[in-house]
């Protein structure tokens, strides 16, 4: 028992700091500029493949630097060329645009490396298990991914607490009209902050390229937890999206452990449904299979009760 | 006009510039997962069948007439299968060929069953190459499909048997897909294991969703906690490369029982941690038989590269069978060339094999192998290969049918 | 009535009037049918949902069921199969409606997206409802009475969809014209305007939400009568997306714009689908073009030609576009021609590197295609940079002539 929690909780904790390195850029976009960027989890997708491509040119840790930098090039091209177009029409079609974007960028995707799942195997030099806990070997390659995000974070945080310009980007969210008068560039402002976020997708999706698989499909398979973490999070709030991927990484990791279902709790508490009541199949769901569905739940449940996230600063 | 009925005319017009003409070739329409997380195992049977389909051609056809292989992407969709379905029809296709995902194979067997019934003159016949639920040749069996496959019962006799000599085997865990065959691989594991090896342990029967799982790693904890020396499953594709990608980094020390351990990048996955611990049931594998080099090396010519390496033993028997079928109808047209199908027998380099006319079904060899080193041919360029530990015959596969089928006139 | 014979005519039209055509026009009957509805959200009343299709799908899945319960002997004809689409779509509207239209905006718009995910999880989860990865199938022609009008033909099955397509289309026609519709044009408008004039904001979303729902389970019915399958694909955020952008692309702010949508992207996704791998491509960059340069859709190009139509400066403006053409047929193969080519050698090596391309046989492991797509396409580009100025002077003109008449 203590062996499976244990485990459970490193796992847990892993993939809750992964998503977190995934969600962190989409939460400096959608806080700095409110723009809803459809395209983060695609970006993400293009720095796993440019890693694997690079990766094979010039070797992983040259990669690790060149892939992130390339993604925040073309995330600065989407949102000077395409996304400035686009704001005065309103946040809809903000959205929309990303949108599009994903699908048009995850079929170049295609185009370039073809549908098959592309051989981004763990770079041999971190595929070694890092330290054995109750029998269970842990593999550097996640420690190190562990670290990139613990890193992104402080970098983040010192960033926009910190410095000048995290101060300047802080206000021309909220008064860019003011900050403009001041004689601070904001729309130049916009598009740092765009590139650092795609350029932040990219390095997660350096990482995560080899931790699942890299084919076409990455995007959608990791896309939809990712704004769930950022809402639940909060917006404006960089603690709120550590503490939300934490939290959905280690539920949902646990949640895949537990074999038990409301009938049962049911039944322990004296409670017996009948085989033929309408609930009986609902209830009798185990939570392990219910697992997928409990980041939605939460976001669901967030926006209703507390539409600001757990430690947001503004309402959507 | 008014202004919306302008736009309306205006469309109707544009509509109407589409036109399909016939041809005379005989169409086969492919639908399989070309996307997605069936995407490696789709592909590669896509040329497979190409392949093949390319070779008769080359002999001159079926009586005289060229195939053509339409190509249609389901993802492993149900829906979306029967959507191309449609399409494919509608482009005159004859023949459906359709293998990943037993969800899909039972949706178009019923849709075929209906299709016939009410386009009498212009049947399809459905030939399933890799669906191995066993409802598709017993209770929901009929005339229309044939299944070029063992179904997951017999693969599950053929590794029990293997199982139950094997003393070391004491906890096994279940974890399988979350949809009809993955289902049937369980309740083929419970029932045989309790049959052949009372004294087994079965420590875990998990479902997980098809395809969606991003990360083992859970599901792997569980299987360690629950002490499992073996682990059984029907995973295939993403969802085989994954779970033993989560094993093998957690350094779990299972014997794995598949059946698609030779699935594209699951040897990779495992690397030498597979070594007598991956275990699959197949109709075939590259070191079973020196004959198996010829066919191999003409594939491998045609498509080089890892992601290519020659897996569909069954469709060169599928394509050899329909060959001959409509050879001895003497005719492409689907009822005859069914008719024929039915019962006919044929020898292979690796065996007799026989297409049962009671449920459609073909009894093939079945060989349970292991990864080893040091074996002629190694698979994906990793230095390990399958080595047989156990060969069933066509004949010995054989399972009961419940089966009652219905004949056209 | 002009529109109603067209309907009934289109079928018959050589080209159309294979299974493949007629499939076609199905299809197209029903998303439109569902992107109307998914407008009545929208373009009406300003929610802007990524989880339509919950509604669709759940009308799909109560309709199957119907359709099981008649093959089996309820003595009721296939064709009002819709109604129970409908009920279905309705009941999860006001479920569903009843918590998440408090707010609007983007946080409407996230939680139709969790909604929609949740949902498309929850029916895997519950397979004996939904009947999980297999889903539920039907039979459309086993039924105790079927009015003398069997589903056995798809064209048979053309023409009830249709007289549903347009009896719906009427309907949410209707919906639009009541007090309750304009009122859900004023909260698009100004919510707190209308919440002054005396009306709940909440209370007429939810009005428009459950409506939608409605229209949007008859589509769903309508589906599985054509298909005989419901599976969680009908509930998924894909559909969503595709309803999503079928509306905009139509043109948001017309009536008929989500038709107009429907019918162009069910036409580019099963025929474009057949001549290149790259169609989604193509469709997604057509529709980023439309998203920039014609924020209003299909129905608002129309519109806007529409005004100028009859002055006499129109002829300059189509010798305007004319000219813009030829810049534009450059872009248009040196795009072609590099994505064809990249598609063939990254997905399809195996068929060689020799194509047809633009009625012209090019070898993509030689370097002239490569080059000479690059100049179209760059070359083409800054000419059509040049003729801006022709065709925006020519609208002035036009423009100018319209506004003085």
């Amino acid at each position: 028992m203590l062996e499976l929690v244990t485990v459970s909780l490193l796992n847990g904790v892993v993939y809750g700091l992964l998503l977190f390195m995934l969600s962190s850029g989409l939460t400096l976009i959608f806080s700095m500029m409110g723009v809803l960027n459809f395209a983060h989890a695609a970006v993400f997708m293009l720095g796993a493949y440019l890693s694997f491509q690079f990766g094979r040119w010039v070797g992983f840790w040259p990669a690790l630097v060149i892939a992130p930098l390339a993604c925040a090039l073309v995330g600065a091209a989407i949102e000077r060329y395409g996304l400035r177009r686009v704001h005065p029409n309103g946040h809809v079609a903000e959205i929309l645009f990303t949108f599009g974007l994903a699908y048009v960028i995850e079929e170049v995707v295609t185009m370039m490396w073809g549908r098959n799942a592309v051989a981004n195997n763990v770079p041999a030099v971190i595929d070694f298990p890092l330290f054995t806990i109750f029998g269970s070997t842990f593999p550097a390659y996640k420690g190190l991914m562990m670290a990139i995000s613990i890193a992104m974070f402080v970098f983040l945080y010192v960033a926009l607490k910190k410095t000048r310009i995290g101060l300047v980007i802080q206000a021309a969210l909220t008064h860019p009209k003011m900050v403009s008068a001041l004689g601070h560039d904001v729309p130049g402002v916009f598009v740092l902050v765009f590139a650092v976020g795609s350029g932040l997708a990219g390095l997660a999706g350096v990482i995560g390229g080899f931790m699942l698989l890299t084919q076409p499909t990455l995007a959608h398979a990791i896309g939809p937890i990712v704004f769930v973490v950022v809402v639940v999070g909060g917006l404006g709030s960089l603690s709120g999206a550590l503490i939300a991927s934490m939290l959905i990484g280690i539920l949902q990791t646990f949640a895949v452990a537990v074999d038990y279902s409301l009938l049962d709790l049911l039944r322990a508490l004296g409670v017996a449904v009948s085989r033929t009541s309408l609930l009986h199949e609902a209830l009798a769901v185990k939570l392990a299979t219910a697992a997928p569905i409990v980041p939605y739940l939460l976001l669901v449940l967030m926006l209703i009760v507390r539409p600001r996230g757990l430690l947001g600063t503004r309402d959507v | 006009m008014s202004g919306s009925t302008r736009y309306v005319v205006g469309l109707g017009v544009t509509i109407a510039c589409l036109a399909g003409p016939a041809s005379a070739d005989v169409k086969i329409a492919f639908i399989d997962p070309l996307s997605g997380g069936g995407a490696a195992t789709g592909i590669l049977a896509q040329k497979t069948h190409q392949f093949y389909i390319d070779a008769i051609n080359a002999g001159g056809g079926l009586n005289g007439e060229k195939l053509e292989l339409l190509s249609f992407d389901n993802k492993v969709n149900p829906q979306e299968s029967l959507i191309q379905l449609k399409r494919a029809l509608d482009d005159g296709a004859r023949y459906v060929v359709q293998g990943n995902g037993s969800s899909v194979a039972l949706a178009i067997t019923d849709a075929v069953l209906k299709y016939n019934e009410r386009n009498p003159g212009k049947e399809v016949v459905f030939l399933n190459y890799a669906a191995v639920d066993p409802a598709l040749t017993n209770e929901k069996c009929n005339f229309w499909h044939f299944r070029f496959d063992a179904d997951a019962d017999m693969k599950m006799a053929a590794m029990t048997d293997v199982i139950a000599k094997d003393k070391k085997i004491r906890k096994v865990y279940l974890i399988n897909q979350d949809y009809s065959f993955g289902k049937a691989v369980a309740v083929a594991a419970n029932k045989m294991l309790k049959e052949k090896r009372p004294d087994i342990q079965v420590v875990g029967d998990e479902l997980h969703p098809l395809q969606k799982v991003n990360d083992f790693s859970p599901y792997v904890a569980k299987i360690k906690a629950a002490g499992a020396d073996t682990v059984i499953t029907g995973n295939w594709s993403n969802d085989m490369v994954l779970l033993i990608k989560a094993g093998k980094d957690a350094g779990l020390k299972v014997e794995w029982e598949t059946y698609y351990g030779g699935s594209p990048g699951a040897v990779t996955a495992i690397g030498e941690a597979g070594v007598d611990a991956l275990k699959q049931v197949s109709e075939w594998h590259r070191n079973a038989t020196p004959e198996l080099d010829a066919t191999v090396a003409a594939f491998t010519r045609k498509y080089p590269g890892k992601e290519n390496e020659y897996t569909y033993w069954r469709a060169k028997t599928m394509w050899e069978m329909l060959a001959a079928a409509a050879k001895k109808a003497g005719s492409n047209d689907p009822v005859k060339v069914a008719r024929a199908l039915e019962g006919m027998k044929m020898q292979t380099s690796l065996g007799d094999v026989e297409m049962r006319a009671d449920n459609h079904q073909v009894l093939q060899p079945l060989f349970v192998s292991t990864l080893a080193r040091g074996v002629k041919y190694d698979s994906e360029d990793s230095g390990l290969g399958w080595k047989t530990d156990a060969k069933v015959d066509a004949k010995a596969t054989a399972l009961p049918t419940t089966c009652k089928m219905e004949r056209p006139k | 009535m002009a529109v109603g014979i067209v309907l009934v005519l289109l079928p018959h039209v050589p080209g159309l009037d294979t299974d493949f055509g007629r499939s076609l026009l199905t299809q197209m009957a029903i998303a439109a049918v569902f992107s109307l509805s998914f407008n009545l959200l929208y373009g009406q009343t300003g929610l802007l949902s990524f989880g339509h299709a919950v509604y669709f799908g759940l009308g799909a899945y109560a309709a199957i069921i119907a359709m099981r319960a008649i093959n089996q002997g309820l003595p009721l004809p296939i064709v009002v199969v819709p109604v129970a689409g409908g009920l279905g779509g309705l009941v999860a509207g006001v479920a569903f409606g009843a918590v998440t239209t408090r707010k609007a905006g983007t946080i409407f718009a996230l939680i139709s997206l969790g909604v929609g995910e949740l949902v498309y999880a929850a029916t895997f989860m519950l397979p004996g409802l939904f009947g999980g990865e297999e889903g539920i199938t039907a039979s459309r022609t086993r039924a105790a009475i079927d009015l003398g009008f069997p589903l056995r033909t798809q064209l048979s099955v053309y023409y009830a969809v249709v007289v549903w397509a347009v009896f719906a289309a009427l309907a949410m026609y209707a919906f639009t014209r009541t007090p309750v519709g304009r009122m859900c044009n004023a909260v698009r408008d100004n919510p707190e305007r209308a919440e002054f004039v005396g009306y709940s904001t909440q209370g007429v979303r939810f009005v428009a939400f459950a409506a939608a729902g409605l229209f949007a389970g008859i589509a769903g019915g309508l589906h599985a009568i054509n298909y005989e399958i419901v599976a969680a694909d009908a509930v998924s955020a894909q559909w969503s997306g595709t309803v999503l952008i079928m509306a905009y692309i139509g043109g948001a702010a017309h009536f008929i714009g989500p038709v107009l949508g429907a019918v162009v992207i069910t036409w580019l996704q099963s025929s474009l689908s057949g001549y290149t791998s790259a169609w989604l491509l193509y469709l997604g960059l057509f529709f980023i073009a439309m998203i920039l340069f014609a924020p209003s859709g299909i129905a608002g190009l129309f519109v806007r030609h529409g005004s100028i139509v009859r002055t006499r400066a129109f002829a300059d403006v189509l010798r305007a576009y004319a000219l813009a053409l030829v810049p534009l047929a450059f872009i248009a193969s040196g795009l072609v021609l590099l994505v064809e080519m990249s598609y063939r050698l990254a997905t399809q090596p195996e068929l060689g590197s020799r194509m047809r391309l633009l009625w012209t046989s090019v070898d993509a492991a030689t370097a002239w295609p490569w080059i000479a797509a690059l100049v179209a396409l760059v070359g083409g580009f800054l000419l059509f940079r040049l003729t801006c100025r022709p065709v925006a002077a020519a609208w002035d003109r036009a423009a100018a002539e319209a506004a003085a008449r």
